[in-house]
């Protein structure tokens, strides 16, 4: 009953939908506050119900209820609690759901938090997110219903695909559709702004905080995917260039320059017609990333033609979402004015190219996906883009924006001069070129890639310190004046510090692992010892162990430095009878330099056991960096001057117009990001 | 108990596949195992999505890397061996494509929009030194009744403050 409950709210969400999507639109072309209202209502009760609708699913599967057909083929009865929920998106129908609920929660939250927006602008930026969540809603209940029922029921479920019972993927997918779906909002904006014929600084300034929070869980839900990438498939990679990461990082990449040019837009009025497209093109993405992954296309275009029903509805969705907005923009954006001026070198200038930049990374991306498929489709020419395709285009195109990074936050608007900001960054030359050297003679091979990757790293970290002390050095030159001023410093300032810093650790991460990681793989016999970078390992031997819904060998290596034993590490080989797959556990021992990172492999004909041994340098990195970008983003995204859209506001505090009327407290006024 | 859930364990686990290469495919010579690693990584597992050699665990994954190891230790470079592997299979097995034929634009691509885009800034950047005089759009009476009633003033905007 609550099933059938679900299902009816899943359609009821539909038809509340469409009217969500015509009637504020209407509202807004006749300035009739009626329509408008419903259009705000009417993003409530789609969330409302929708709410349900998951809440009914998930009820499903807590309760193990084999009689939906759902639940049977992604659950088993002795599952552990955490993977019977996360088993609600870990299968296409219940990702879908997941997907415009999300949709529907982002269309609520503009209703609700958008009193300060210009109510045509609302209207028809709930009406554009209205007729997203029609298409996506139709797509679920026409070819993909997650709440169908199979009769009779069987005593119990097919089990949910053994890799997907990890806590990491447990929440990658939320946070990654998190970040798709929030740039839906942007999308919206852009698509509302187009047919208002206006793009302004309050529009920007209500763009950001989107984005921002979109990106940060898009950051948060693809380093989710690599870190599990990393301890579940056995070998110690973490980014693949795989098509279905591709299709999570191009919306990254979009995202990210959207954030950037979103602020010329806001602080100088200019960019304007850019910053439209980069909206529709990153939300474009994230649709694009839906269907890469969920229409078969990956495997082959021959498998897509096999079952075609999904791939094609989700196909023609995109074409009438890009195919429409793109459409909508060529028509419009002529009629957008141009806005502030500025000089090559400034700040806009900086901002400029990093967009450069991004976009021809994100292009290339593209590219390097799709390319195996049109040349198949239409050459019928089987051909591959890997890794190294991707690493050989897409580093250097890194380059000028790692050397921008440092340099811009400090570059003035309008204007900067070449020599001053030299001067300003002169110790950030020397520690780069310091740390550049220390490496060229402490590595063994590799040496100048690694110092290239490291000094990179050690350069934007200078920059954004050097950026941090100039913001705060006060007149009376004390140190307890300047901590105050640091400390002082608008958030927004800190995020863009933290967002660069994360980058950062993150390509030093990068550069050291990918660069100096050792490994060793032997077959060992209980007592074998092996020396790795600097410690012994030790193999004591497999002993059994039985899990909830899985059995499991579970291998002992002890890890010693010198005489003396700091680590035991237990990796596993779990089998999981209901699929009938066996997984790898890893065992690795972090600290804040390297992981020690073993997996232990199958026996051999003498009774010998597989082990593998990798020390990966520098790897901690790259999800302490990741983190500190997420943290970044929250950080600003809590800064005084975005939170346009809070509840509780003082009332001083407006949307863009009315700038320089209420600066923050205790900050100096517009410090820039 | 213990032994006969060992038995189990074991009985399942037998002879099912393990990540990658294989102590018993390794060469004893290191370098020539780190070669023939380097050399798997670009080569494509091709019955999988998007794995290398190297990295999968695939049957013919295992036939490959012992295949790629043999030709090594024959003493053939690592170009004759990429050329007999795509003799063998076409050029589906290189996961870098080479910059020839149908893929030479892809090698290209990144530069020409580079090159675009690089001129497209100019243009933006003399575009935006030409326009002289061109500020922000003047607000409509509409905003401007908001504004006033905001600021309670008719107070002057500042947005570069």
């Amino acid at each position: 009953m609550i099933v059938e409950f679900g299902h009816f709210a899943l359609i009821l969400a539909l038809v509340v939908a469409i009217g969500q999507s015509v009637l504020p639109m209407v509202g807004a072309a006749r300035r009739d506050v009626r329509l408008a209202a419903f259009g705000r209502q009417a993003a409530h009760a789609q969330f409302a119900l929708l709410g349900l609708s998951f809440a009914a699913l998930t009820y499903a599967f807590v309760t193990s209820d084999f009689s939906v057909a759902l639940v049977v083929s992604n659950s088993h009865s002795l599952k552990p609690m955490l993977y019977k929920i996360s088993g609600v998106w870990g299968n296409h129908e219940g990702s879908m759901l997941l997907w415009v609920l999300i949709l529907a929660a982002f269309g609520s939250a503009v209703a609700a938090f958008g009193r300060n927006l210009p109510e045509s602008l609302k209207s028809r930026v709930i009406g554009v997110q209205g007729m997203i969540g029609v298409g996506f809603l139709l797509f679920i209940v026409l070819t993909s219903n997650p709440f169908e029922r199979m009769l009779p029921a069987p005593l119990d479920g097919r089990d949910l695909n053994p890799l997907l019972q990890d806590p990491g993927l447990a929440f990658h997918p939320p946070f990654l559709y998190l970040g798709y779906v929030g740039l839906s909002v942007a999308f919206s904006f852009a698509v509302a702004a187009l047919i208002e014929g206006k793009v302004d600084a309050a529009w920007a300034r209500w763009v950001r905080p989107w984005t921002l929070a979109a990106w940060s869980s898009l950051t948060l839900g693809i380093a989710l995917g690599s870190w599990w990438a990393y301890y579940e498939l056995g070998w110690g990679g973490w980014w693949f260039w795989d098509p279905v990461e591709n299709a999570s990082f191009m919306p990254w990449l979009a995202a990210t320059a959207l954030l950037h040019s979103a602020i010329v837009v806001e602080k100088r009025d200019a960019l304007k017609s850019w910053t439209v497209l980069l909206a529709i093109i990153a939300f474009s993405l994230s649709l694009m990333g839906t269907f890469i992954v969920r229409s078969g296309v990956l495997t082959s275009v021959h498998a897509f033609a096999v079952d075609p029903e999904r791939g094609v509805f989700i196909l023609i969705l995109l074409g009438i979402a890009v195919g429409g907005s793109l459409a909508l923009y060529a028509w419009r954006a002529p009629d957008l004015q141009p806005g502030g001026l500025f000089r090559p070198i400034s700040r806009e200038g900086g901002l400029l190219i990093n967009n450069l930049f991004l976009a021809v990374a994100c292009a290339t991306v593209l590219l390097g996906t799709l390319y195996p498929l049109i040349a198949e489709a239409v050459a019928d020419e089987k051909i591959s883009v890997g890794p190294p395709f991707f690493n050989a285009t897409f580093i250097p195109l890194m380059i000028p924006l790692i050397i921008l990074m440092a340099a811009g936050p400090m570059m003035g608007w309008k204007r900067a001069g070449i020599s001053g900001l030299l001067h300003r960054l002169r110790a950030a030359l020397v520690a780069t070129a310091a740390a550049a050297l220390v490496v060229l003679f402490v590595a063994e091979t590799d040496a100048i890639a690694a110092a290239l990757g490291v000094a990179a790293g050690v350069w934007v970290l200078a920059g954004v310190t050097t950026d941090l002390v100039h913001r705060c050095r006060s007149r009376e030159g004390t140190l307890g004046a300047g901590l105050n001023r640091l400390f002082n410093l608008p958030r927004s300032v800190w995020g863009t510090a933290l967002g660069h810093a994360g980058v950062a650790i993150v390509v030093m991460g990068i550069t050291v692992d990918s660069l100096m990681s050792t490994d060793i793989i032997a077959a060992a016999e209980p007592g074998d010892r092996f020396e790795l970078a600097g410690r012994t390992l030790v193999y004591e031997g497999v002993e059994p162990k039985m899990g909830p819904n899985y059995m499991s060998e579970r291998g002992v290596i002890s890890v010693y430095k010198g005489d003396e034993k700091i680590a035991e590490l237990d990796p596993e080989r779990r089998f999981y009878p209901v699929q009938g797959m066996t997984t790898t556990e890893a065992a690795i021992r972090s600290t804040v330099f390297e992981d020690l990172y073993v997996v232990i492999g199958e026996q051999d004909e003498q009774g010998r056991r597989t082990v593998r041994l990798h020390h990966n340098p520098l790897v901690p990195w790259l999800w302490f960096g990741t983190i500190i970008m997420v943290l970044g983003g929250v950080l600003s995204l809590s800064d005084r001057r975005l939170r346009v859209g809070a509840p509780i506001r003082s009332k001083k505090a407006t949307t863009g117009k009315t700038e320089g009327g209420a600066p923050p407290a205790g900050a100096q006024p517009e410090a820039g990001d | 108990m213990k032994a006969v859930l060992t038995a189990f364990v074991a009985l399942f686990l037998w002879s099912l596949p393990a990540a990658a290469v294989q102590p018993d495919e390794m060469l004893a010579d290191p370098t020539l195992e780190s070669r023939a690693q380097a050399l798997g990584k670009q080569l494509r597992c091709l019955v999988c999505q998007s794995e290398s050699i190297e990295d999968s665990n695939a049957d013919l994954a295992s036939d490959l890397r012992v295949l790629v190891r043999e030709k090594i230790t024959e003493g053939l470079n690592d170009r004759e061996i990429k050329d007999f592997l795509v003799e063998r299979y076409g050029t589906y097995v290189l996961l870098n494509p080479p910059a020839q034929g149908s893929t030479l634009w892809l090698w290209l691509a990144p530069g020409i929009l580079v090159a675009l885009g690089g001129a497209a800034v100019v243009l933006i950047l003399r575009r935006k030194s030409a326009a002289k005089g061109q500020g922000p759009a003047p607000l409509t009476p509409e905003e401007q009744a908001r504004l006033a009633k905001l600021t309670g003033s008719d107070a002057g905007i500042d947005r570069n403050a």
